[in-house]
């Protein structure tokens, strides 16, 4: 079976600075996460796999295609800064957007895929706040709707942006809760993440980038202190080496 | 009884006023209302040189049409001129847009003035698509502003839920598989189709309000989009109805200006007084909290000043407490505790004599709810060692308002007793 996502040789730049330098690395199947320092480039390694950032060389194969043949089976949860929280939307709404894809491009919203939508927002314990409007509920509850939504893909492998970046208990426990009933019923995530600490409690692999790949493979093997002490620590000499090879290709 | 013309003009004003609403309600969402305004004014060149073939051809160069299909090339060179500029990186979109909006504009006026020396009938009342003349409205143009209307409404209805979808998180929508690109040409498009059908009722200079200003106010009044943009396109067809009606009853005074008023006006009083984002109903609020929280503090800085006078924690309320102590233990002016008192007296929580107050049974209630609240909290802060005691007191001040119910009972175990003041009572440190 093909690994639910694989990257090869990814290079992605912002300007001139590269944040993504020659990653080439396999998600096993289950969870996973990618950890890394502040700017690591881990947000921008997903958003290159989904064709979100222009990359500047690289493939990247879902369940071993391309993403435009799988698109169905890839769903995807962004940081929840990314949109603006004051759109006239209720949660539900938000949530149906995921149903798009199984919609006709006109008309009203069919009834199965509100029903979809709803139960989505049952598991992430939102069910009473469907018909609220998303700017006036609280962070942990938007971030619960924007969980809810990649639910409501029903894909089988979940891209997550920082999905525990400033959210409450009960939001932390919701999703911690998807995790575990996502891996259960076979699926995958591949999720950035920022807590060292719950790293081994919440995934059963993980990566470890810094603009380049310091380590990947089951949390057991691969997330010992000298990886992570590398990943953390490398960060100037990395950079050096990456800005060189910027300019070499700018020239 | 309404002339035939004026009835033409209303009509067409108002369907321009529906188109308007409902794209603009996208145009805002999306933020492409500044685009718009380049489109209106990038408008200009092209009608001049529409003329100029017109013309040449020696056809009616009043004739609409070829003016209007000039207008909207010469609309769509502008948005292309905006994004390959913004593609450079080396200014920002806002800069662009400005750059474009000044530069087609200056070319139109400098096209127009040309034209104005040629002999011939080229430039005749070309400059009417600046500030806009809608009693020039015939029947046939008024035929125009309807089909836009009916295909702009038809368009943004049909692709509601891309619209909406693109202009919430365009991210997911692509990762979705939807073509972002293409729902964004097709708002362009129809931000052209509503520029260029009002350029000749509104003029090119305020076209921009008509999309922007039903939108805003209908965001104001309601926070479901499938309302909002009913909203907007009633607004929008009210503001342009009436605005034509207005100038038809005051011909000096120019359809577009008048239209953009009344939407003006409208964003104004929604802008005031919506029920929930409004100026009015916010303050309100705000100063309902703020008169909340003078309220528990006047009763308790009460209470507490009968305890300092002697009676004992859990039996005050019963004795007199001068209105200068409860000043001196807020830190207020001696005129805004009494204007408490007057207010509190009025709502029958403390009764007033001689610069005293004395708590009635349901002020004594309140006061010993909200000494109780202060107190629990300071206590939890003194004993989790976050805070001395006049550290505790201002924290507690802070907090104790919104303390959902039975919080105070967790954060103090025994119900019925009230603790003593960890801190002396009396004048503020």
């Amino acid at each position: 079976m093909s690994a639910p996502l694989e990257v090869q040789h990814l290079t992605v730049a912002y300007g001139e600075k590269p944040a993504v330098w020659d990653v080439t690395w396999s998600a096993p199947p289950g969870l996973t996460a990618i950890v890394g320092p502040n700017g690591a480039g881990k947000s921008t390694l997903l958003k290159a796999a989904l064709g979100l950032v222009p990359v500047l060389s690289g493939e990247v194969r879902f369940f071993g295609r391309r993403l435009d043949d799988v698109r169905n089976r890839v769903g995807y949860l962004p940081q929840r800064a990314s949109v603006d929280w004051d759109f006239p939307a209720t949660a539900l709404d938000v949530v149906c957007m995921a149903r798009y894809p199984r919609m006709r491009w006109w008309g009203v919203v069919p009834r199965a895929e509100k029903q979809a939508a709803r139960a989505a927002l049952e598991q992430v314990g939102m069910s009473e706040y469907a018909d609220r409007q998303i700017g006036r509920l609280s962070g942990g509850q938007q971030q619960r709707v924007f969980l809810a939504r990649a639910l409501a893909q029903d894909a089988d492998l979940v891209l997550m942006d920082e999905p525990f970046a400033a959210v409450d208990a009960a939001t932390e426990a919701a999703i911690v809760g998807v995790l575990r009933s996502l891996a259960e019923r076979g699926r995958h995530v591949v999720a950035v993440h920022h807590d060292l600490a719950t790293v081994p409690e919440y995934f059963s692999s993980v990566l470890l980038l810094n603009a380049r790949v310091f380590a990947a493979g089951p949390v057991k093997e691969a997330f010992t202190n000298r990886n992570i002490a590398a990943t953390y620590g490398a960060r100037l000499a990395v950079l050096d080496e990456a800005s060189v090879g910027a300019a070499a290709v700018g020239t | 009884m309404i002339a035939y013309n004026t009835l033409v003009v209303l009509s067409g004003c108002a369907l321009l006023g529906i188109a308007a609403g409902t794209v603009g309600t996208f145009a805002l969402l999306r933020g492409r209302v500044l685009v718009s305004d380049a489109v209106g004014h990038a408008a200009l060149p092209g009608v001049a040189v529409a003329a100029l073939i017109v013309a040449l051809l020696g056809a009616d160069p009043r004739a609409l049409p070829p003016l209007l299909a000039g207008a909207a090339i010469a609309g769509l060179l502008g948005v292309l001129a905006v994004q390959a500029l913004t593609r450079t990186k080396r200014i920002r979109e806002d800069a662009a847009i400005a750059v474009v909006l000044s530069a087609f504009y200056a070319a139109g006026v400098a096209l127009l003035s040309w034209l104005q020396t040629l002999p011939g009938a080229a430039q005749a009342g070309l400059s009417k698509f600046i500030l806009g003349q809608a009693a020039a409205m015939r029947a046939e143009d008024a035929l125009i502003a309807t089909t836009v209307a009916a295909l702009c409404l038809a368009l943004v209805l049909l692709s509601f839920q891309r619209l909406r979808s693109v202009a919430f998180d365009a991210d997911f929508a692509r990762v979705q598989g939807l073509r972002t690109d293409r729902t964004d040409l097709l708002l362009l498009g129809l931000i052209v189709l509503v520029c260029v059908s009002g350029l000749q009722a509104v003029g090119l200079i305020l076209v921009v309000a008509l999309l922007v200003l039903p939108a805003a106010t209908a965001r104001l009044v309601t926070h479901r989009l499938p309302r909002m943009l009913a909203v907007a396109a009633a607004t929008g067809g009210l503001a342009g109805a009436s605005g034509a009606w207005l100038s038809a009853l005051h011909p000096e005074v120019p359809t577009g200006a008048a239209v953009v008023l009344v939407a003006a006006c409208l964003f104004t009083l929604a802008l005031l007084l919506a029920p929930e984002r409004g100026l009015l109903a916010r303050a309100w609020q705000i100063a309902g909290r703020r008169l909340s929280a003078d309220t528990e503090h006047f009763l308790r800085a009460a209470w507490e000043a009968q305890e300092a006078a002697g009676a004992g924690p859990g039996t005050a309320g019963d004795r007199w407490a001068p209105i200068g102590a409860v000043a001196a233990a807020r830190g207020w002016s001696l005129g805004k505790a009494r204007r408490l008192a007057f207010w509190l007296a009025q709502r029958g929580l403390v009764a007033r004599a001689e610069d005293h107050v004395h708590l009635t049974p349901r002020g004594a209630t309140l006061a010993r709810r909200a000494v109780r609240a202060h107190r629990a909290v300071e206590h939890h802060l003194l004993a989790a060692g976050a805070a001395d005691a006049a550290a505790a007191d201002r924290l507690a001040d802070l907090v104790e308002h919104g303390l959902p119910p039975g919080m105070a009972a967790r954060l103090l175990p025994e119900p019925s007793a009230l603790p003593a003041s960890p801190h002396a009572l009396g004048a503020r440190r």
